[in-house]
């Protein structure tokens, strides 16, 4: 690997270029003394530099023992391993969780986009009420972040969506969910409300302190992650590259920290040689970050979840109802009489 | 916060040197930068960027709060939960008391249906004294449109509250909180917005209205100016979404409603409800092939911006007020008169509207519907000089059946009338 792929302030890389150090194989072998005195840094610089430089001998999986290109890489044995023991959080819908392969996952991203006024964040909220049905119920257990950049949070609702699900628990076993109270549940929801796109990447960036300090947190909602980055841009580039550097960021946190992220995105219309149509917003590029897209809309006045992206599932769609008690199954008997009957 | 300045952050001075020396003063200009990018402007090691950027983050990053703390202070503060009631029952009920603090309705529906009517209302509740429901406080009324009317405002308090009102002193309290902006241009509006925030504050308001949000922005950028109208827009919202927080108080904003498409058409991948309307509405008169449908005005970034829709629209003669957006509840209609008192409802009775696409509104015509399309615009105005007589015959033609004449324009080349009917004609 050359020297100019390490993140190292320009000074000190053209320095270690002048001493010679072009590629990082020939500093595995040197100790910070001798670097900081070849290429004239400091003791302290040289450290950090060696610590950028990738160990090839550290030996990962197993009897298996891999070493140079290969560092680090992981057996798809482990990995399958690995998928089952994945937490996995209902949204309420059991056809919905189906297509999804039982829930929102950890240690990934999903992202929920629809037009406005589909139940993007009812959906949202469901969830950051479910991930707290303890585990002897099927359920994660954990804590949720709420991200609110819109000011959609209603907590009259999730007041409303944890009642429903705390007396779905207490039918199904009424002695293990005696102990189950709404302000444990409305206690655990912790609420961030963003204003503009600096707190937003703020935001970002202090999620591992928040992690730390709250280390019962299995999902984060960003709702949404759009909202702030669709006004006030000029830069369309440093768009891109910031929502590709927060994704990035994001995912890392996922994996690093056993977590769930959902990012709720909204539409816009795009127009093609056909006339225009309804897209997820953000562009081509933001398209690839997201591990699961969960797309939600309207047919014919009901609403479908359709997984339009997954690495492990098959696309899917399933029908889902909003009630009073939240997120659940469609059935014929939600259906309600209609008010207007279409004519002719 | 984004223009919080980098000397404040309590950064250790030699790295809050760089960042000043290479001008990044703000935590914005800092944040908007990848670490990547700021190892190579500032010439730090890339561990010394992240340190710095995390003190930053942690700065400008707002506080976390459980939302049962939440819950629990806003009780203790805010009568009814921190709602407005509106006296609709049905709608009191489906938004937990009211029209909620601290969020932006929008209130959709075509002309003359009773959105100011409606708004006016709300202003005389929220300045009602909190012992009869209101908000006790003065009202902000940003009329766009010139439509508000003072005597009404006064008829809508003496018909709702008789007992109150019993002397014009009392009136002329209830008027003098009121406090009306009638602004004639977009930046005039939005320079009136951005300086609301402190006047909010000082006069002790509790209730904004904006009627109509899309009047003055549609009136001064045309088709052409797309970009910049929704740029504006989205200012606007950003605004009114943080007035409506940070005071904690509702914000009302009324919208009109607009034919979507043109010949090719609108089509939406994700709803496709309104598709069988849409072909009914292609039988033109002319024989044109014409696809038009019903929306809420201002497109797709607005409406995500608005937190409740309500839909009012009329369906055979009867108004009905949808709830067609909201967290916190079902879809729900009801039946509503404009009355001397303002907005009330009639009857108990409420309907599920969750009939898919909630952005269209589909009830406001009854389908199918006719497009007239005119060539120029006098043509169309000569023909709206016989549309009293036009209207009649068809009354006739169709036995009584519920006709409605509406005039629109998609863009200002053509000129179309909408005859709707629930029966079929020839022209």
């Amino acid at each position: 690997m050359d020297v100019l792929t390490l993140a190292l302030p320009p000074s000190q890389r053209s320095k270690l270029l002048a001493a010679g150090f072009h590629t990082t194989a020939a500093l595995v072998s040197v100790t910070p003394f001798q670097l900081s005195q070849e290429a004239n840094i400091t003791l302290e610089e040289a450290t950090v530099v060696l610590k950028l430089v990738p160990r090839s001998d550290i030996d990962h999986v197993g009897a298996l023992s891999l070493s140079g290109p290969l560092t680090g890489s992981t057996t798809a044995w482990d990995l399958l391993i690995h998928e089952k023991n994945r937490r996995k959080i209902g949204t309420g819908s059991t056809e919905v969780d189906k297509i999804l392969g039982g829930g929102v996952l950890s240690k990934e991203l999903t992202e929920i986009c629809g037009v406005p006024g589909v139940g993007k964040t009812q959906f949202s909220m469901q969830l950051a009420v479910n991930v707290q049905i303890p585990a002897e119920f099927g359920g994660v257990g954990g804590h949720a972040i709420y991200i609110d950049t819109e000011g959609s949070f209603m907590m009259e609702r999730v007041l409303q969506i944890t009642e429903a699900v705390i007396d779905d628990l207490r039918n199904k076993s009424p002695a293990s969910a005696e102990d189950l109270t709404v302000e444990d549940f409305l206690s655990h929801i912790y609420l961030l409300r963003v204003h503009d796109p600096v707190e937003q990447l703020a935001v970002v960036n202090t999620l591992p302190t928040l992690l730390d300090e709250h280390k019962e947190v299995r999902l984060v909602v960003f709702d949404s992650v759009t909202f702030n980055f669709r006004q006030d841009f000029e830069d369309m580039a440093g768009r891109t590259r910031l929502l590709a550097n927060m994704a990035q960021k994001l995912m890392a946190v996922a994996e690093n920290y056993d977590v769930a992220i959902v990012l709720v995105n909204q539409v816009t219309h795009k127009v093609t040689s056909e006339g225009s149509r309804t897209v997820p917003a953000l562009g081509e590029s933001w398209s690839h970050v997201c591990t699961n897209r969960l797309m939600v809309y309207w047919m014919d006045g009901q609403r479908y979840a359709h997984l339009a992206k997954s690495p492990s599932l098959p696309v899917g769609t399933a029908p889902y109802v909003i009630t009073e008690e939240g997120v659940r199954d469609a059935q014929e008997s939600h259906k309600r009489p209609k008010l207007v009957e279409p004519h002719g | 916060m984004a223009s919080m300045s980098l000397s404040s952050m309590g950064l250790n001075d030699s790295i809050a040197h760089i960042f000043r020396a290479r001008n990044i003063l703000t935590a914005k200009e800092a944040l908007f930068k990848t670490e990547l990018e700021l190892v190579e402007l500032l010439d730090v090691p890339f561990g010394e960027v992240q340190s710095a950027l995390a003190i930053i983050s942690a700065k400008v990053c707002p506080p976390c709060h459980s939302v049962f703390n939440i819950l629990s202070e806003r009780a203790k503060k805010e009568a009814a939960f921190g709602h407005l009631p509106t006296g609709l029952g049905a709608l009191d009920e489906s938004l937990w008391g009211g029209i909620p603090f601290g969020v932006m309705t929008e209130i959709v529906g075509p002309a003359g249906i009773g959105k100011t009517q409606f708004c006016i209302t709300l202003s005389v509740l929220a300045a009602m004294p909190v012992e009869l429901g209101g908000l006790d406080g003065r009202v902000i009324y940003i009329d766009t449109e010139k439509k508000f009317r003072p005597e009404r405002l006064l008829q809508i308090a003496k018909s709702r509250f008789p007992d109150h009102f019993t002397s014009d002193q009392v009136l002329q309290q209830l008027a003098a909180r009121v406090l009306m902006v009638q602004p004639d241009t977009v930046s005039e509006l939005m320079l009136r917005l951005q300086g609301l925030e402190e006047a909010i504050r000082q006069h002790g308001v509790r209730l904004l209205v904006v009627d109509s949000v899309a009047a003055l922005l549609q009136s001064e950028y045309g088709r052409d100016d797309i970009i910049r109208r929704q740029e504006l827009l989205g200012r606007q919202a950003s605004i009114l979404k943080h007035l409506a927080e940070s005071r904690r108080m509702p914000v009302i904003v009324t919208n009109q409603v607009r034919f979507q498409g043109g010949p090719g058409g609108q089509e939406t991948a994700f709803t496709s409800a309104g598709k069988k309307e849409i072909m009914r509405a292609t039988e033109t008169a002319n024989g044109e092939g014409l696809d038009l449908q019903l929306t809420a005005a201002l497109g797709t970034k607005w409406s995500h911006a608005v937190n409740i829709r309500l839909v009012l629209e009329s369906l055979s003669g009867t108004r009905y007020m949808k709830i067609a957006k909201s967290p916190m509840s079902a879809t729900i209609a009801f039946h509503y008169e404009v009355t001397c008192a303002g907005i009330e409802q009639i009857g108990d009775e409420t309907f599920d509207a969750s009939d898919g696409g909630r952005n269209m509104i589909q009830w406001l015509v009854p389908h199918p519907f006719y497009v007239l399309r005119f060539s120029d615009f006098y043509k169309s105005i000569r023909f709206a000089s016989y549309l009293t007589t036009f209207t009649q015959f068809l009354h006739r033609e169709l036995e009584g059946a519920n006709v409605r004449v509406m005039f629109t324009s998609l863009n200002f080349d053509t000129h179309l009338i909408c005859v709707s009917s629930r029966g079929y004609l020839t022209c």
